[in-house]
């Protein structure tokens, strides 16, 4: 069983019972440390010590390799929706928590605007901002940016003591400190937990490892107490991040197997029905859910748990309360058709009604693959959405991808309620894993915690293999399970001479093993990670160049166009031109509005004049086109380009994807088509680009991107002008001029 | 269009000569002789004056007006009047002569009138010879007002061929040097040369007061119209040996504004001609054996910045994140420290902070320059001393582990150019044991955590004193704690074997049977008194249904110490018992022998025994 220390709710005899509990109690802790005759610690506070400093430098580690970025280029945020969260943090440090619960910002999504405060997830930006006042009232005059460039490796770090926890409940102590150490490092929670990279997922990964491990806590206890908090942690994870719907699936679901497997106990009800019907009521006061907590389709399996686990407690007292067997039977049948006859009646009355929602798209898409491509070009668009390669497994996961089906193989042999919890979770999670690249991230705690297990066990094997072996055959005294297992085979096995000398090996082989973690781990973060995508870097022929254009882009943006100049731009850089430019955006990255996207791409694929009609409509002052054809930067706005022609075509039939192709093919040299080579996009992009050499002995107007010579070099703009264009031309921003004079 | 301009300005002359007409003349100081040096070749006008006056009345003159157009006066940075010493030609020794803004009754009202003090006064026919220096800012205007990139930038600047001057003038002579380049038009009078880019007017002679003949010159000005609308500068003193120097830039190019596209393309082929009146860089001087020196704005870093220094200064070239076209705008900050040493003093029991004024930055234009000098917290008796006047106020700043917040002094400045990057004293007494305050702040608050740390591990803070969990915990710890009373007699017995091992040992070695024989007697009655301490505890465990589980491995333990402790006496005894009947050594081994067997594998058990109770 699990081995417990803490004798909570009298669980003592299972404490007492259990070999591998390691808690020293508190009297005696302090008994032997005042006793100053003794100066050499006992086994248990040597185990205390080691376990702690392990703790802590898995901590310190945690936080540290995170910082790579901060040491690369600069104490900045990275990405694109970090700049978001960071300017909303700025409101939220600034004006005070009403001001931006209200916050309309009409900033963004011109002429619409959006309610800030009723569409995020407030859990990352009340967090910081916590930090951050915390920090002021002891004094230490910290700027905000700061607070928000390391929230994330601090939560990291927090998510190591969590793990450690976690692995304790479901396996033992060593197991935890496994899991630790290797969720500390593991890239593809890293990926987006680097210093800088002020995302949801920074803190949402710290909650939904905290709520399961307070829930699968409660589970085992059955306490009131430990279910409360796994409603709190619910309650932050919903704050947090919109992948709070996994736990909202996920627990049920597991509920739903224990009381298939016939696991159903009282602490599983007690554990699952306050958790849940505390979590509801918290999580609607999130008013980003709100209601859609009870309503909408996806909520609707917590729900529908929450009522069987009704019936089969009902059932429980009924059974009691029946002492005839036969009666029971019957009385079971009717009991559990009705239930099921009324839970689909509601469902399906709701659902008709509309009072609940049927699923979004992006929940279809987690569940079919092909979903988004076929019918959410805007989600199927992100680079994040696309299903997972096998590379980018074992780049996130490297030695944890062989030591998953290990570990799962202990997580059977001793199989128990905290067990099959890891199981189910490391099952879907590794399924979403596949379908969604971002969602590796979910993954990632139960890949580290199931390895954890699999590293774990191993090692106490082998080291009690040879422990065994190097004390003489008198001891017959057995030590913990494992241990008892390993020697009562080595006493089958001794015949066997290179027994103790293959534990060795193996026991290097494993060390081996996890040391290439390490450097792998190191290598991804330092090489891989920790680039802030804001600022490039590019080996050049003395050391390292810095293309910096993005920032010149939007600081002259800031300081020199109107304060209230409306910029057009893929949606892509929406959030980092309000951030950065502090100018008033037509499309952002929060893409709620998808008619509003298309009328950006539709104005990128159209020619100059019917684009120009549909800026004037729009009150567009400036346009920012991404262009990497002098540098080679390959995530430029011509390579999104087609992305832009299908959105705009899903919602404005004119747009047709087949003018913009040659025979299927994607081109924007001389033999592209003649749309394409004509588009407002490929003339931004390509203005004047015909006259520059960039590469020797290559003609001029030669893209490195994409390596073609560009087919159309005299483009010619009539209604924009070009405005400003940054150093390596990544970003080009032009002027569209005011209407011609009639006369 | 060149002509418009002039136009504009001989309208403003008519009625200027008009107010002029009508004044009297001051005084009889006469000026013998001027030298007028305009020096255009930088955004900055600087003009320098040489004046011989001469009293030409009887009554004793201490004082000579400067008289300078409304229009002009207002964008005086700095006027410094100075003499050189005696009648020897050594420059170095010049005095400056206090200059005051008057309003003599009488006057033009579009002139504004500085009196310079003179050391002593002028007695009849004295002459005295002086130097004014004044410097203007914005005085050249951009004409025309907006160009596009391709066109070069053209500057008006206009002033009078004639000295300005309530006094008759009796020889003079203007030059006006340009920037080397293209000279678009000038005003051409009487006795005008052009050399090379300099300008000569006059000499004109026996001029009366208040005679005015404008000039203007129209010429190409590339040199970068750097204005810092406004510069915060903040001097933070840390008396643990740093001064920390921030400052904000808010940065225009105050040249004509840029009109049309910008074409990077045709800035990166050829910026000397498509985007000559654009300015890449900044360079500024800062002091030497700076250090920590960052750039960086709002939104990050900027990283293109080179830094060189030696022992005598420490250059900073700062590129702004694009080329600075006319009208552009950016804004940034620079930062650095200073060694404490260099800049902070003491004198009279007071500190006082000796630094420069002004930017670091090679001629720029400052239109507003706030320095704000933070003093360490608990500074008093704060006083600031500067060579010019300054607006002076106080406020206080919050920063790492204050609690009352330090002291700044806020000095505030308009048009301020490097002429005015003087030295100024900022007085104030300072406790040096104040210093050890926010350390010591640090310790008390991680002592306190610790304390709480502590108090919480060891204080009971359960509520219910009768819940059951709360009893069976209690139970549990004094089960503990039985154990490990339990142990420790164990150890203590253990210990006691290993005594009496000992003393067999000595025993072999010397033969004294009789202190073998005393460690025997107080072996035995240590471990009489153990066996009774133990039967409270196990008597305890037996009777507390917490301890069912681990009661048999200690049971167990116990017996089997019993048992070692008894094989452990049989062994002592047939040795010494051997002694003293003289047995041979091989002998006692062979008798012993199995004994000793049995011991190994007790002890063995009892170790293993202790471990396992150890892990619980």
């Amino acid at each position: 069983m699990v081995g417990k220390t803490e004798p909570v709710n009298g669980s003592v005899k299972q404490a007492a019972m259990s070999s591998s509990s390691s808690n020293p109690s508190r009297s005696d802790l302090l008994s032997s440390t005042f006793s100053l005759k003794s100066l050499k610690l006992k086994t248990k506070q040597q185990e205390l010590l080691i376990r702690v400093s392990i703790l802590c430098l898995v901590y310190i580690l945690a936080f540290i390799t995170r910082l790579f970025s901060v040491l690369r280029y600069e104490s900045m945020i990275h990405e694109f929706d970090p700049y978001f969260n960071y300017r909303t943090t700025l409101f939220l440090t600034q004006k005070g928590f009403y001001e931006f619960w209200n916050w309309f910002d009409s900033e963004s999504w011109y002429p619409l605007g959006r309610i800030i405060g009723g569409t995020l997830y407030p859990g990352l930006m009340v967090t910081a901002a916590l930090i951050y006042w915390t920090l002021r009232l002891l004094r230490f005059a910290v700027h905000i940016r700061e607070v928000c460039v390391l929230t994330a490796p601090f939560f990291a770090s927090n998510t190591t003591l969590v793990a450690y926890f976690f692995g304790k409940e479901i396996w033992d102590s060593g197991a935890g400190l496994v899991a630790a150490a290797l969720i500390a490092i593991c890239p593809g929670y890293i990926s987006r937990s680097v210093a800088g990279s002020y995302d949801n997922e920074g803190v949402a990964i710290f909650a939904l490892l905290l709520t399961f491990y307070l829930f699968v806590k409660a589970v085992n206890t059955g306490s009131l107490a430990w279910a409360l908090a796994s409603a709190f942690g619910y309650f932050y994870m919903v704050s947090a991040w919109g992948g709070y719907v996994f736990i909202i699936n996920l627990i049920p679901l597991y509920v739903l197997v224990l009381l298939i497997t016939g696991r159903y106990s009282m602490r599983l009800y007690v554990a699952y029905n306050c958790m849940y019907v505390l979590g509801m009521l918290l999580a609607m006061q999130i008013r980003f859910v709100g209601f859609q907590h009870v309503q909408s389709g996806e909520h609707m399996a917590a729900m529908g748990v929450f009522f069987l686990m009704q019936v089969f407690y009902f059932l429980d007292w009924v059974k009691y309360m029946l002492s005839d067997t036969k009666m029971f039977q019957d009385f079971l049948r009717i009991t559990v058709t009705c239930a099921v006859v009324a839970g689909a009646i509601a469902l399906g009355v709701g659902t008709a009604s509309g009072y609940i929602s049927p699923w979004t798209g992006r929940f279809y898409s987690l569940l079919d693959p092909t979903y988004a491509k076929d019918h959410i070009p805007i989600i199927a668009s992100v680079s994040e959405h696309q299903p997972t390669a096998w590379s980018s497994f074992m780049f996130d996961f490297h030695i944890l991808l062989f030591l998953f089906p290990a570990g799962l193989y202990f997580c059977f042999k001793r199989l128990s309620d905290a067990t099959i919890f890891i199981v189910m979770y490391g099952l879907t999670s590794m399924y979403f894993a596949g379908v969604m690249v971002r969602l590796i991230l979910v993954a990632t705690p139960a890949v580290c915690l199931i390895s954890a297990i699999a590293v774990s066990a191993t090692i106490k094997n082998l080291t009690s293999l040879i422990r065994t072996k190097s004390k003489t055959a008198l001891t017959t005294s057995t030590k913990g399970s494992s241990g008892s297992k390993a020697s009562s085979k080595a006493s089958l096995d001794q015949s066997q001479p290179f027994q103790k000398n293959g534990a060795i090996a193996l026991l290097f082989g494993a060390f081996y093993l996890l040391s290439r973690y390490v450097s792998h781990c190191t290598w991804v973060t330092s090489e891989a990670y920790s680039s802030p995508s804001i600022v490039l870097a590019a080996r050049g022929a003395h050391g390292r160049v810095i293309f910096d254009d993005y920032r010149e882009a939007y600081f002259w943006l800031r300081q020199n166009t109107p304060p209230d100049a409306k910029v057009m731009s893929w949606w892509d850089y929406g959030y980092q031109i309000t951030a950065m430019g502090n100018r008033t955006v037509i499309v952002d990255n929060n893409t709620w509005n998808n008619t509003h996207i298309a009328t950006v791409g539709r104005a990128m694929s159209s020619y100059e004049d019917e684009a120009y009609e549909i800026m004037r409509s729009l009150d567009v002052d400036y346009v920012l086109v991404v262009f990497g054809g002098v540098t080679g930067y390959s995530s430029d706005d011509i390579n999104k380009f087609l992305w832009m022609v299908r959105i705009g075509g899903g919602v404005f039939p004119v747009i047709k994807e087949h003018d913009y192709l040659v025979n299927g093919e994607y081109r924007v040299d001389k033999g592209a088509a003649p749309k394409m080579l004509n588009c407002l996009m490929y003339k931004l992009s390509y203005y004047r680009f015909g006259e520059l050499v960039t590469e020797y002995g290559k003609p001029s107007g030669y893209d490195r991107a994409r390596g073609v010579e560009i087919g159309n070099k005299d483009i010619k703009l009539e209604y924009l002008e070009e405005a400003f264009t940054t150093s390596n031309w990544i970003v080009r921003i032009y002027k569209v001029k005011p209407p011609k004079n009639r006369w | 269009m060149r002509r418009r301009i002039e136009m504009g300005f001989r309208l403003d002359l008519l009625v200027f000569t008009l107010a002029v007409l009508t004044a009297p003349a001051l005084s009889d100081l006469i000026i013998s002789k001027v030298d007028r040096r305009i020096d255009l070749t930088s955004q900055i006008v600087r003009i320098t004056s040489t004046l011989k006056v001469e009293n030409a009345g009887s009554e004793v003159v201490s004082e000579v007006l400067l008289a300078f157009p409304e229009v002009q006066a207002k964008n005086l940075a700095h006027l410094v009047a100075t003499t050189s010493d005696g009648k020897g030609k050594v420059k170095s020794s010049a005095v400056s002569l206090p200059i005051k803004v008057v309003n003599p009754k009488g006057m033009p009202a579009a002139l504004i009138f500085y009196a310079v003090s003179l050391p002593k006064g002028l007695g009849k026919g004295d002459s005295f010879t002086f130097d004014v220096f004044a410097v203007f800012t914005h005085a050249l205007r951009p004409f025309p007002e907006k160009i596009t990139q391709a066109d070069i930038q053209l500057v008006v600047f206009q002033d009078s061929a004639h000295y300005l001057t309530p006094y008759i003038v009796k020889v003079q002579s203007l030059s006006v040097k340009l920037p080397e380049a293209r000279i678009e038009s000038y005003t051409k009078i009487e006795n005008t040369k052009i050399h090379g880019s300099e300008i000569k007017y006059g000499p004109y002679e026996n001029l009366p007061s208040f005679s005015y003949s404008p000039i203007v010159a129209h010429f190409e000005s590339n040199q970068p119209f750097a204005v810092a609308e406004e510069l915060v500068r903040e001097i933070e003193i840390s008396h643990w040996g740093n001064v920390q120097i921030t400052e904000h830039y808010k940065l225009v190019h105050g040249g004509a504004q840029s009109k049309g596209e910008f074409s990077r393309l045709d800035f990166q082929a050829r910026p000397s001609i498509r985007g000559a009146s654009a300015f890449r860089n900044l360079l500024a001087r800062l002091p030497p054996r700076a250090h920590s020196v960052y750039y960086r704005d709002e939104i990050g870093n900027i990283s293109t910045s080179n830094l060189r220094s030696d022992s005598k200064k420490t250059e900073l070239l700062i590129e702004p994140r694009y080329p600075m076209f006319g009208g552009w705008k950016t804004a940034f900050t620079i930062g650095y420290g200073l060694p404490l040493n260099d800049f902070l003093f003491a004198s009279e029991g007071k500190r006082f902070l000796n630094i420069t004024f002004g930017s670091p930055m090679n001629e720029l234009i400052i239109d507003i320059l706030i320095v704000k000098v933070v003093l360490p917290e608990g500074s008093t008796d704060i006083s600031v001393s500067a060579p010019f006047p300054i607006e002076q106020s106080q406020e206080t700043k919050v920063s790492h582990l204050d609690i009352a917040g330090r002291p700044v002094a806020v000095l505030q400045k308009t048009n301020v150019v490097p002429e005015l990057n003087q030295y100024f004293q900022v007085h104030y007494k300072f406790n040096s044991l104040s210093m050890l305050r926010e350390p010591l702040m640090l310790i008390v608050g991680f002592f306190c955590l610790f304390v709480a740390g502590i108090v919480c591990m060891h204080v009971d803070m359960s509520i219910s004193k009768s819940s059951p969990s709360y009893l069976a915990r209690l139970q549990w710890e004094e089960v503990l704690a039985t154990i490990q009373q339990v142990q420790n007699i164990v150890n203590r017995c253990l210990t006691t074997h290993d005594k009496l091992e000992a003393s067999l040992r000595d025993l072999s070695r010397t033969g004294d049977v009789q202190a073998c024989k005393a460690t025997r007697k107080s072996a035995d009655a240590l471990l009489k008194e153990v066996s009774k301490e133990l039967k409270p505890l196990l008597a305890f465990l037996q009777s507390s249904s917490t301890a069912a589980q681990i009661l048999p491995k200690v049971e167990e333990l116990v017996t089997k110490e019993k048992e070692l402790q008894e094989k452990v006496m049989a062994k002592h005894s047939t040795v010494v018992d051997c002694y003293e009947k003289k047995t041979g050594v091989r002998d006692i081994e062979s008798r012993i022998a199995l004994q000793q067997l049995k011991i190994t594998a007790l002890r063995q058990e009892v170790d293993n025994l202790l471990d396992i109770i150890d892990e619980i």
